[in-house]
Formats: C-alpha cells, sequence, structure tokens
C-alpha cells in the first residue's frame, strides 16, 4: 500500500531498541510503534473491555471478600444434605427449644419441636437463594426484553410499554403480593418467584431502556445499519453487549432485594410455608414467642443481613469495574 | 456517457422540529455515474449530509421526513423501496464510510468480527473461515499492518488512522456499487487525512465503484473528484466538472468558497471570507438564498424575489443556480486555476 512508502524509512531497519520510552522515532506515531513491536516479537497483550472490568473487580477488595462469603454460603445452600447436621425436618422431643450448644451439634440450638436450628437455615438459605436467584433471572429478562424494545424502538412503542412499567410500578407491592399469594396459591417457593419476577422487572426495564436510547443514538448503531444490519441483530449484537454493565449490577441487586422481599413474605405468612423452610419462615416461627427464644430468630436475621450486605458490595464492586469512566485503578 | 448508477431527481427533505419544518433538502437533483467520484460540498447545514442519506432510510423518520421526488438506483426507485429491500441494499450493493472512526465501530466486538459481520449479513451461505479469509485480505488491503493480530483486536487498540482503515475495508467488503464516504477524514488529524485519502482512493480503484464524497475540504474534492456539487441552503447551487468549478466557478458562493483557501501560490495578505451567515432554514430568505451575502447581487430585484433555476452555462455540463452567473465570466478564474495546479490539499 502506499502507507508504507508515506512512512519514514526507519520502519525497515531492524529496530535498534524497540519499545524505549523516550526513543524519538517510536514516540512519533503510535502506528508505527505497534507495528514495531509486532515485528520485534515484543507481544503487546490484546486485552479486551471484559479483561480490564475483570481486573478491576479482583482489585475491589470488599466486592472480592464478600464474593467469598457469598460463594461460601452458596456452596453449603447447595451441598446442605452434606453439611448439615440434621434434616430440617427432624424433631427430637427430648431436646426441645435447646439454647446453642456445642452438645450433639446444635450450635444454633433448636426449635420447639427440637429440630437442629442450624439444619433449618442451611436448608432455609438454600429455598431462599434459590428463589432469589429465579427471581432475578425473571425478572432480568422480563425488564431487558421491555426496556430494550421501548428503547430502541420508541415512539408509540416506548409510550406503551412505559405507561405499563409504570403501573406495575405504581402497585403496592406488599399489598398485591399478599393478594395474588392468596389467589394462586401459596407456599411453593417457585410460586412465590414467579409472582416477585413480576413486580421487581419495572426498575430493570426503565433502566435498559435509558440505557438503549443513548446507545441506539451511537455512530455504530447507524455504521451497523449502513451495513444493512436488521432490527434483531442490531439489538442483540450490537446494543446489547454495550448495555451488559448496567444489566449485570442490577441483576446482583435484585438478588438481594429478592431476599429481603421474600423473607418478609415468608415471615407475614405468605411467602413460602411450613415445613418447606426458608429464612423468613423461619424468623417467624422463632418470634411467637417473642424473644424468649432469641437464638431462633437472630441467627436466620443475621443470615439474611449478611447475604443481603455482601450482594450489594458485589454490586458495587460491578458497578465500579464496568463503568467505562472509572478508569482508577486500586493499588 | 453511459446510464447512470444512480439518479436523484427533486429531492426534498423535511425536519419538524419545536420551531417549526425545517426545509433541509430542497428539491436537489443529480446523477452518479458508474465508476466516477462525486464530491458534494458545502457549509454545515447545506443538506449536504441529508441529502445522500435519505436515500438509504437512514435519516431519523420521524422528525425527518422525504416529501417528494425519486432516486433511481439500478434501475428501481429507492425512496418507494420496502425496508427490507432497502436493507438488503445497505452495505452490500451501497456502502458507507462514516464521519467518527472513534465511535462508528462498535467497542465491545473484535474488529476482525464486525467486518466478517458485514460480509456474512450479506452472504449467509459463506464460510466461516473464508469469511475471515476475506476480512484479513481486506485489512491488508487497506493497509493495515499485520491484519491477523489485528484481526482480534478490539477498537480501543486501534488509532485514529486505523480505525478510519478498518471502516473502509468495511465498506468495500461486499464490493459495493456505490460508495457513500460522508466527511471521512474530518475527525482524523491532517497527517493520517492524507494516507486515509489514499487509502480511499485506492479502495475506489479497487472496486471501481461510483463514490460520493461528502465533505467540506475543497483541497479533498480537488484532489479525489471527477465531478463536484456545491450546496447552499438545501439547495445544488453549482455542479460542474472539478476543472470547471475550480477554474470557472459561475456562482458567487462557490466564488466565495474559492477565495476563502489559503494558497501558497497566490500573494495575498488576507483570505477573504465569505461575510454574514447561512440563513436559518427555518426561515430562509426570499428568493436567491444566497442573496443577503452575495457581492455579485448588490441587492438587484431578481435575486431578492425569484429563487433561481439550476441551468446550463457554457458549453460543458456546468450547471448554477445565478441569475447572473455570466457577469461572473473570467473572475475566478486567475485564482482558482492556480488552486487546482497546486493540488490543494
Amino acid at each position: 500500500m502506499s502507507e508504507r512508502s508515506a512512512q519514514p524509512p526507519h520502519i525497515d531497519q531492524p529496530p535498534p531498541s524497540v519499545g524505549v520510552v523516550g526513543e524519538p522515532q517510536v514516540a512519533m506515531q503510535v502506528d508505527e510503534s505497534l507495528e514495531l513491536a509486532y515485528d520485534s516479537g515484543l507481544e503487546l497483550k490484546a486485552r479486551s473491555q471484559w479483561g480490564y472490568a475483570a481486573r478491576r473487580f479482583l482489585r475491589h477488595r470488599l466486592a472480592m471478600g464478600s464474593l467469598v462469603v457469598l460463594l461460601f454460603l452458596c456452596i453449603v445452600a447447595i451441598f446442605a444434605d452434606f453439611f448439615a447436621p440434621y434434616a430440617f425436618d427432624e424433631p427430637d422431643f427430648l431436646s426441645i427449644t435447646l439454647p446453642p450448644t456445642t452438645e450433639n451439634n446444635h450450635f444454633f440450638g433448636t426449635d420447639f419441636l427440637g429440630r437442629d436450628s442450624l439444619s433449618r437455615i442451611i436448608y432455609g438459605l438454600r429455598t431462599s437463594l434459590w428463589v432469589a436467584l429465579v427471581v432475578s433471572l425473571l425478572a432480568t429478562v422480563i425488564g431487558t426484553t421491555i426496556g430494550a424494545i421501548s428503547g430502541y424502538f420508541g415512539g408509540w412503542v416506548d409510550n406503551g410499554l412505559m405507561r405499563l412499567t409504570d403501573l406495575v410500578l405504581t402497585l403496592p407491592g406488599l399489598a398485591v403480593l399478599l393478594t395474588i399469594s392468596v389467589y394462586v396459591g401459596q407456599g411453593e417457593p417457585m410460586r412465590v418467584a414467579v409472582i416477585l419476577a413480576l413486580l421487581f422487572w419495572t426498575g430493570f426495564a426503565r433502566i435498559v431502556r435509558g440505557t438503549f436510547l443513548s446507545l441506539r443514538e451511537k455512530e455504530f448503531v447507524e455504521a451497523a445499519k449502513a451495513s444493512g444490519a436488521g432490527d434483531t441483530r442490531i439489538i442483540l449484537r450490537h446494543i446489547l453487549p454495550n448495555a451488559v454493565g448496567p444489566i449485570i449490577v442490577n441483576a446482583t441487586l435484585i438478588v438481594a432485594g429478592a431476599i429481603l422481599v421474600e423473607a418478609a413474605l415468608s415471615f407475614l405468612g405468605f411467602g413460602v410455608q411450613p415445613p418447606n423452610p426458608a429464612l423468613g419462615v423461619l424468623i417467624n416461627e422463632g418470634q411467637s414467642e417473642g424473644l424468649k427464644f432469641w437464638w431462633l430468630v437472630t441467627f436466620p436475621g443475621l443470615v439474611i443481613v449478611l447475604i443481603a450486605l455482601c450482594i450489594n458490595f458485589i454490586g458495587d464492586g460491578l458497578r465500579d469495574a464496568l463503568d467505562p469512566t472509572q478508569r482508577r485503578v486500586r493499588g | 456517457m453511459a446510464e447512470p448508477l444512480l439518479s436523484v431527481r427533486d429531492l426534498a427533505v423535511e425536519f419538524s422540529t419545536e420551531d417549526g419544518v425545517v426545509h433541509a433538502v430542497n428539491g436537489i437533483s443529480y446523477d452518479v455515474y458508474p465508476g466516477e467520484v462525486l464530491g458534494v460540498v458545502g457549509e454545515s447545514g447545506s443538506g449536504k449530509s441529508v441529502g445522500v442519506m435519505s436515500l438509504l432510510g437512514l435519516i431519523p423518520q420521524p422528525p425527518g421526513k422525504i416529501t417528494g421526488g425519486e432516486a433511481i438506483f439500478d434501475g428501481r426507485d429507492l425512496l418507494k423501496m420496502p425496508k427490507k429491500q432497502l436493507r438488503r441494499l445497505r452495505g452490500d450493493d451501497v456502502a458507507m464510510v462514516f464521519q467518527d472512526p472513534m465511535t462508528s465501530l462498535n467497542p465491545v466486538l473484535r474488529v476482525g468480527a464486525q467486518l466478517g459481520e458485514a460480509i456474512s449479513t450479506h452472504r449467509p451461505q459463506m464460510k466461516r473461515a473464508d469469511v475471515k479469509a476475506r476480512v484479513i485480505s481486506l485489512l491488508e488491503l487497506v493497509g493495515v499492518p499485520n491484519p491477523e493480530a489485528r484481526y482480534s483486536q478490539y477498537p480501543h487498540e486501534f488509532s485514529g488512522g486505523m480505525r478510519q482503515r478498518a471502516m473502509i475495508a468495511m465498506a468495500i467488503a461486499n464490493e459495493p456499487k456505490l460508495l457513500i464516504a460522508d466527511e471521512p477524514t474530518t475527525a482524523l488529524d491532517v497527517t493520517i487525512q492524507a494516507q486515509v485519502i489514499e487509502v480511499l482512493k485506492a479502495a475506489q480503484e479497487e472496486t471501481h465503484a461510483a463514490t460520493i464524497l461528502i465533505t467540506h475540504d475543497l483541497g479533498l474534492v480537488a484532489e479525489l473528484c471527477d465531478r463536484v456539487a456545491v450546496m447552499y441552503a438545501g439547495r445544488i447551487v453549482e455542479m460542474g466538472d472539478i476543472y470547471t468549478i475550480f477554474a470557472e466557478p459561475r456562482h458567487p458562493y462557490t466564488v466565495g468558497l474559492m477565495q476563502s483557501l489559503p494558497r501558497l501560490a497566490a500573494h495575498n495578505e488576507w483570505l477573504r471570507p465569505i461575510t454574514g451567515q447561512p440563513p436559518s432554514l427555518l426561515n430562509m430568505p426570499p428568493g436567491c438564498a444566497f442573496h443577503p451575502r452575495c457581492f455579485l447581487s448588490q441587492g438587484r430585484l431578481p435575486c431578492r424575489t425569484d429563487v433561481p433555476e439550476l441551468r446550463a452555462i457554457g458549453d460543458r455540463a456546468h450547471l448554477t443556480r445565478c441569475h447572473y452567473a455570466e457577469e461572473l465570466h473570467g473572475s475566478g478564474a486567475a485564482t482558482t486555476a492556480a488552486a487546482v495546479e497546486e493540488g490543494v490539499t
């Protein structure tokens, strides 16, 4: 190409000291220095945006710590059969309402039927995490779809979908949840999850819509259009990957929100029903005698707080890592 | 001359805004012949981009609206074509190079993947390996060093010039019949501009694509174009082959443009800018849109009341939209002929 001839002649000579900062020839043009670096085998490692994001996240201590704790809790919950010393519904009428003790491994005490509290918390954790994950997943899918369509197409489509979102948003959440759960039946963790998801997607839709609104005006979208890409392809391949940051962050935060709401719902007796143990159910059962049996209330409560905190910290870390405007590197 | 590849007649585009209807393009007509390079010059807001982009359905509708005209491309009217067909045409028979290469590549996709996509969109049956080979050869063609390594890099690892090369590669990927370059060098610095022009030239010669070059850089026009259309306030005010336009401009606006160019050969102390401001497209002056700024008009009545027609002047295919074009005879020649010879850049 003519570009070759346009370049200074030193490009064809073996580069004497490649990459040395302050070497005036190399510093002159970025392209050339790149070329030089390649020619001499000095590797310029290609690092994707994800590479940068992962690096930033790994350096976020609070988020990493939270991730470790959360992973630990998840593993315990998944392999509950292995970790729990007892089955969650195994009564032992000889050891009713024992306070926390090392005896017989009742570390968190026992409840009114002599069931091991620690085991019930572990199984409850499984239910709660499961519900929260399903809620987050469903809400993400619904919210992203609606937000993407709304933001990309605009006009009356946008108007209609956003009014629908507003409508759902104005519903008094708890009241609706209570009502629905009466009608569709209660107790099934999956049903609770679906109901929650149907209320949780709104914030998501708004965030995704906003992101799409700004991204669809970008020139690379116009360029994609000019090269013949259709709407579906532009949405899925060109805009969505650019919007993934806020989506991940919010999906994470929804997990925390869902755990809290599910606990509240179960506490009120409208969520997961006994004998399925969920963290809210455990607190509800434990508080029937006030705080006389404090361990039945405190430990499930602490676990809820711990999960919610961890997830929120992780969400913060992700936000810092995925936000390209935050280029600061933590030492 | 052969049949025109693209033949635009009386194209009119308007935008409805809060302040009223903006007539961005007011009935422009032009032909593009196979293999030629047509330059469209004019200042910001003269409608040069809209006049071309609207053909491909690339202006936002609403607020934009094509209110009239036709655009025959390869025997079919682009303006009446169903959206789906138009989409298939884009990137295949008609391709574009955009103004700002920094933002025209998707930051989260590898450059190779984006180029490959431009190909596989229109050739779904092509094998992946073939697409990749084609992309690499394209990158090589536009002078991207180390195309294999560059293939799997992300846009942020490309410099501005390299990105614009990649964009050009993307545009010629499907060997278009018509290439539209919308201010391809505006966002680049001067040294890179020169390289990109070379690449564009080479790409055009390689594919024999007819090219519409939208720019406000007269140097670029002198370098690349065969014919020029000068636009002012949504109308073509002068059109002709490049030598005629540069040597004998027959519209006072074109003359003004030429005089405002810095030149090495001319011993002028000062450049002569065109006085005044371009008219608001919301509230166009009656008569000739240029008359408030025109040195030739001197406030004569027809300029203020009648919109001049685009009419032929001289023996060559030279069109002008001025009531008194004849009075310009020879006036610009002395100063502008020199510019052509210098090959203003």
